[in-house]
């Protein structure tokens, strides 16, 4: 049975993997843009997002709503965003997912696919749209190639967020 | 049977009132966030204090990750250098030759321009390098281009200071953590820095692109055109850096100024010298302007 269709009573107690491993994987997801890597324009996806996202689309009842607030602030910490900027643009990406939940009870997985694509784009437009009004001023044709890759990425995201599930249950 | 929703956990007021109040958490949270970044134009002091310490954070990560890389660089470099030995020996061979009467050239240059600077009795004041350290990393995922330097405080980094490669002007450190920085490069978009060309003086600005190149846009209206491979080096206008850095080459030479790009490649990781704040020297006093009239 898929996480989230499984009774709510009668549960035992959680093992702590439960909840920290989804946790950090979005953590490491934000730690990529550390990597030592120059890059001259904006081209690696936006892990921290992918994760957290392919997360919420396995699980939905994974996380509160606010969860997005403190990943977000990492997130921010490390990406060169203005402070702020992912915390906003996740909490309002888990919020739309929501409402997704209840307007589309029955979807499948390449639905999900669209979904998380529009919210990528939406989140790394948003993300641009910050940066500029901080003081950038970059074109937002650069960000083609990031969305591109963001959209191809996603379904692999999707995969190690499914084995991890598997895996934090089997712990 | 449809999966029961999240949002309606029964008939337990405790449960429905814990997610009200995680919605209620988290709109007020995007509307705080939201605030935090409208802040950020106004205040990015208070915003770089708290990334610089992400710096100091995550560095160790960074660094080793750019260890792992150059170890593998210079493996891959040292096997195939065997394979085309022979050529490259008379290669080098050739080019030694060049550089060696080269260098008796220069030797000449210098001498001669020691002798003519003691004639004219100019100073030259050298500038000390404040740091040195590693370009290990730059911002993927952001639109903005911030690379990490891997000196910081601990060696006298400060904000504002400019950073240059081997080959030319890097960026300028915007935030700083005890062990890392982190510097905005001349090529971020909108980032602008004063330029002239190298041949004439004309003077120019050299605009980030946000996609690695600069933009070239001529300030004064007869300046003439920009060609292919013209190099501008810093002008020192503006105060931000000294004069005479290299900046960028001109790669498209356009109607309305030019794509050029830079002269110190940030893609390869290298080391960086951090410089300290540059200070035009005061003017002079009109008395002391050597009199132009005489021939």
């Amino acid at each position: 049975m898929a996480r989230g269709y499984a009774p709510r009573l009668n549960k035992g107690e959680q093992h702590w993997a439960v909840l920290v491993i989804p946790t950090l994987s979005v953590l490491l997801g934000s730690l990529t843009s550390v990597l030592p890597h120059m890059a001259l324009y904006p081209l690696l996806p936006p892990f921290g997002l992918l994760l957290l996202m392919g997360w919420r689309l396995i699980v939905r009842d994974i996380w509160p709503v606010w969860t997005a607030l403190p990943l977000g602030f990492f997130d921010d910490l490390l990406s060169g965003q203005p402070l702020g900027s992912s915390m906003f643009l996740w909490t309002l990406a888990l919020l739309t997912l929501g409402l997704c939940d209840r307007w589309m009870m029955w979807r499948d997985y390449r639905q999900d696919w669209v979904i998380a694509s529009f919210l990528i784009i939406l989140a790394l437009l948003g993300g641009l749209v910050i940066a500029n009004m901080a003081g950038g001023e970059t074109s937002a044709l650069f960000l083609i190639p990031q969305i591109i890759v963001s959209f191809l990425v996603f379904p692999l995201v999707v995969r190690i967020c499914g084995g991890l599930d598997r895996l934090r249950w089997s712990l | 049977m449809a999966p029961p929703s999240p949002r309606r956990p029964g008939f337990s007021r405790r449960a429905q009132y814990s997610i009200f109040v995680a919605y209620v958490v988290a709109i007020a949270g995007a509307v705080a966030a939201l605030v935090l970044v409208l802040s950020a134009r106004f205040d990015p002091e208070g915003h770089s204090a708290l990334q610089s310490t992400a710096i100091d954070l995550t560095l160790p990560i960074t660094q080793t990750g750019h260890r792992i890389g150059e170890g593998v660089d210079t493996a891959m470099g040292g096997m195939s250098a065997y394979f085309d030995a022979a050529s490259q020996n008379t290669s080098l061979k050739e080019a030694l030759a060049t550089s060696r009467r080269q260098a008796a050239m220069a030797d000449q240059f210098l001498l001669e321009n020691a002798r003519l600077k003691k004639l004219l009795s100019i100073q030259d004041k050298v500038i000390k390098p404040v740091a040195s350290g590693a370009l290990v990393a730059s911002t993927g995922a952001s639109s903005r281009r911030y690379a990490i330097l891997t000196v910081g405080a601990d060696r006298g980094v400060k904000n504002g200071q400019a950073v240059l490669g081997p080959d030319g002007l890097v960026g300028r450190i915007v935030a700083t953590g005890r062990q890392g920085a982190r510097v905005l490069l001349i090529v971020d978009g909108g980032n602008v820095t004063p330029v002239k060309r190298a041949s004439d003086g004309a003077p120019a600005l050299a605009i980030g692109r946000g996609d690695g190149m600069l933009v070239l846009r001529p300030i004064t209206s007869n300046t003439p055109a920009f060609r292919q491979g013209d190099m501008f080096v810093t002008s020192g206008s503006g105060g931000l850096y000294r004069p005479g850095v290299p900046v960028a080459r001109v790669t498209q030479p356009g109607r309305d100024g030019a794509i050029a790009s830079p002269a110190a490649d940030p893609t390869r990781l290298d080391y960086a010298i951090v410089e300290p704040v540059f200070q035009a020297p005061p003017p002079l006093p009109p008395s002391s302007l050597p009199d132009q009239e005489v021939k």
